[in-house]
């Protein structure tokens, strides 16, 4: 007989969204246990080729199935250095559990019969963080006087930070913002990620050797020559931390923010928490945002929690170009977005911004769309219908359309060579940028992506970080 | 980020200009003039940017001077040396293009006065001939008088009441001094009304002209958005592409607007702050 998915225990929506507390609460020992149960064990696993990092999951999961939790955390940290971050934020729908043998051939995400995996590597991951098991000693002697400047406390940096850590390597992480984790800290906001297991993570990074010095702009306080002077090696996780806007007429109405703006006023400066923490925000009666990606959902989740603070009704609404099945976001987060009421208006492209006399967004002027063949990017253009043009109420508008590279210290560098999207070239195999001993990874490299493809780019640099202090 | 010297600069119906000199060899080493500083007072503070007037290589000291306006400036004046901040970056931003000029003349307004003097000076050392115009609502208000004068080849001070100088704006000096002598450049930093004015005025007798803006920001290093400003039809981040730019070119209605978008809960916070 077939055994039905664990379904994970979520808070219900119309408690969640009065705070900024996780949604999602994990599974207890049981439902772990009922949930690995049901894997296959395949003797050729499938999964495996579906995560970037390359973890052992089918071993990672027999663990637990033996309830020795353990080394379910062990062997999923031989591949990453942290399950508790993952098992929350991977899309796993598109990566392990679309690759699992039990989703339906073709489908274009996991199927609901594919293994949680996620749900079983966040258990694992937690077991391991609350009872603090050690990792088995790697430390070798030849890294005992080697130094590594990591540039950014992202999921790539704070990967690349373990890796060489563990080898042995002394290590200090620069971080331009006043705290650390980067994306997970002022993108991911804490109903996903909550910040104690952020804080967790990054407090036994610090644990295990690893330095870390905030508010340090490399380009600015510190240039690139100076750490290549006082370090061995550099590695750049940069990131993709410049917002795309619409370039549309009356984008610069007040009320008007980037999807990073606001989210970073929410998440790291905690304007949820307005006045006692002192950024503020605005809230709308009726709050729009733009996009289809994980960033746009999240967004519009935070939106919506304060319309709900705030006493307003709520009234937060995704606009989209394209359908729901075009959508780039992960399929849990936008049903997550459905549950808790967010508006979706599909088919439907903004043309211009409408103020009132003293500069703030009124209205927002769009256009209907239909579907085209695909484009470059293999999902089906939107095409705006003539002459189909109407006004929507939008009182705060939230754009989360893209994001391009983190620009300061490239500016500032010319020596490392970056493409036509001011990405950092590398050299495919090694990570190396055009610059010797200076290596990087992430979104600074890739162009926007997750993170754990961050942490996957992050790993093979640190492998060539490894070869070249040896050599060194 | 430990605050080493503190002076209270002037003081007028309860609010004061302060001036502080802070521990930071980093940001001192690779500060140029017309750059500026991101800082939190508190964990739960806000991010605000200064301008750094000064530094100090051999202290390894920067020196900021601000004007108490909403909470952060306000509980800033409250520390006291020996505290330390919670958080400062910089420095960030060009510096300001310093090259020969010619004759070049310094707008300073209010607390702006502070944020042209690492300028002029810069100027000075340049070759340039520096012409200076300082304004403020009333003498009491009127700071770097001394520093100033000491770069200045010219030097003029224009006070709203005539209690000092000569009664009137800065644009009424400036205005007499673009009729009678060619200027190779006017930097002027202040309140946005006066820019906005200069900027008329300068353009009218076609020169060149650079204003330094303070929009809101978050991060201040490009990664939000909020500082936006339409410069010659295109958008910019105050933060990364300036804060220098040039003042014939901007959307001044609207950076007067976008600066407003705030003040609610900015008067909210300092009531329930009792300050």
């Amino acid at each position: 007989m077939k055994k039905e998915p664990v379904k994970v225990k979520e808070v219900p929506a119309q408690a969640r969204i009065k705070d900024f507390s996780e949604v999602i609460l994990g599974y207890s020992e049981s439902e772990a246990l009922q949930e690995a149960g049901r894997c296959l064990q395949c003797k050729n696993p499938t999964c495996i080729s579906g995560c970037p990092v390359g973890i052992d999951i089918k071993r990672f999961i027999y663990h637990i199935t033996q309830k020795d939790y353990k080394n379910a955390y062990l062997t999923i940290r031989e591949k990453n250095n942290f399950p508790s971050i993952c098992g929350r934020v991977c899309p796993a729908e598109y990566q392990c559990r679309k690759a699992c043998v039990l989703t339906k051939k073709g489908s274009p995400y996991a199927s609901e019969q594919a293994i949680w995996i996620n749900f079983l590597e966040r258990f694992a991951g937690d077991y391991g963080m609350n009872n603090n098991i050690p990792l088995p000693a790697e430390k070798q002697e030849s890294f005992s006087k080697a130094s590594v400047a990591v540039v950014g406390s992202g999921p790539a940096g704070l990967c690349c930070a373990g890796e060489l850590g563990r080898l042995g390597a002394k290590v200090t992480i620069f971080e331009s913002l006043h705290k650390t984790g980067g994306v997970l800290r002022y993108g991911i906001p804490p109903f996903r990620l909550p910040r104690s297991i952020l804080d967790n993570e990054i407090e036994s990074l610090q644990k295990s050797g690893v330095e870390i010095k905030a508010n340090v702009i490399v380009g600015k306080t510190k240039l690139l020559k100076e750490l290549q002077d006082e370090y061995s090696s550099v590695f750049l996780g940069l990131g993709a931390g410049v917002p795309g806007f619409l370039k549309i007429p009356g984008e610069n109405l007040c009320n008007i923010y980037s999807a990073n703006e606001f989210l970073t006023r929410v998440n790291l400066m905690s304007a949820y928490k307005f006045p006692e923490f002192h950024t503020p925000v605005s809230i709308g009666r009726h709050m729009i945002v733009i996009g289809g990606g994980n960033t746009a959902m999240d967004a519009a989740r935070c939106a919506l929690r304060l319309q709900v603070g705030r006493g307003f009704k709520p009234d937060t609404s995704i606009l989209y170009r394209r359908t729901e099945a075009e959508m780039p976001a992960r399929r849990l987060e936008i049903e997550h977005a459905k549950e808790e009421g967010i508006n979706f208006q599909l088919l439907i492209q903004p043309v211009a911004f409408i103020g009132d006399e003293n500069g703030f967004v009124k209205k927002l002027k769009c256009l209907k769309c239909q579907l085209a063949e695909p484009d470059a990017s293999g999902r089906r253009r939107p095409v705006a219908i003539e002459g189909s043009e109407f006004e929507i109420d939008c009182d705060v508008a939230i754009i989360a359309v893209g994001l391009e590279a983190n620009q300061v210290l490239t500016r500032a560098t010319p020596e490392i060579k970056t493409d036509k999207y001011k990405d950092v070239i590398v050299d495919q195999q090694t990570m190396e940028t055009s610059v010797k001993g200076v290596f990087a990874g992430g979104d600074i490299v890739g162009g926007e992506g997750t993170v754990i493809e961050a942490m996957g780019m992050a790993k093979k640099a640190s492998v060539s970080i490894a070869d070249y202090l040896k050599n060194k | 980020m430990k605050i080493l010297d503190k002076l209270v600069l002037s003081e007028s119906a309860g609010v004061k200009v302060v001036r502080m000199e802070i521990y930071h060899p980093d940001i001192a080493r690779n500060a140029g003039p017309g750059q500026f500083i991101a800082f939190m007072v508190s964990e739960k503070g806000e991010r605000v940017p200064l301008t750094i007037v000064d530094k100090d290589l051999n202290k390894g000291t920067i020196t900021l001077i601000f004007q108490e306006a909403g909470l952060t400036t306000r509980l800033l004046a409250k520390l006291n040396v020996g505290d330390s901040l919670y958080s400062l970056a910089g420095p960030l931003g060009h510096p300001t293009e310093i090259k020969k000029y010619g004759k070049a003349i310094m707008v300073g307004g209010g607390v702006g006065i502070a944020e042209i003097y690492p300028v002029a000076r810069a100027l000075k050392e340049a070759g340039n001939y520096v012409v200076s115009v300082l304004g403020a609502r009333t003498r009491e208000l009127l700071i770097l008088e001394t520093e100033m004068k000491k770069i200045s080849d010219e030097f003029y001070v224009m006070t709203d009441d005539g209690s000092y100088g000569k009664k009137g704006f800065t644009t009424d000096a400036l205005a007499e001094l673009l009729k009678k002598d060619k200027y190779g450049l006017v930097y002027c930093v202040g309140p946005l009304p006066m820019m906005k004015r200069v900027s008329d005025l300068t353009k009218d007798f076609k020169v060149k002209t650079i204003v330094s803006l303070n929009a809101l920001m978050v991060d201040a290093t490009g990664m939000c958005g909020c500082c936006r400003v339409t410069v010659g039809n295109s958008i910019k981040f105050s933060c990364v592409d300036g804060p220098d730019f040039d003042a014939h070119l901007i959307d001044w209605d609207e950076l007067s607007k976008r600066s407003k978008v705030y003040q609610e809960q900015e008067k909210h916070i300092c009531k329930l702050s009792n300050i």
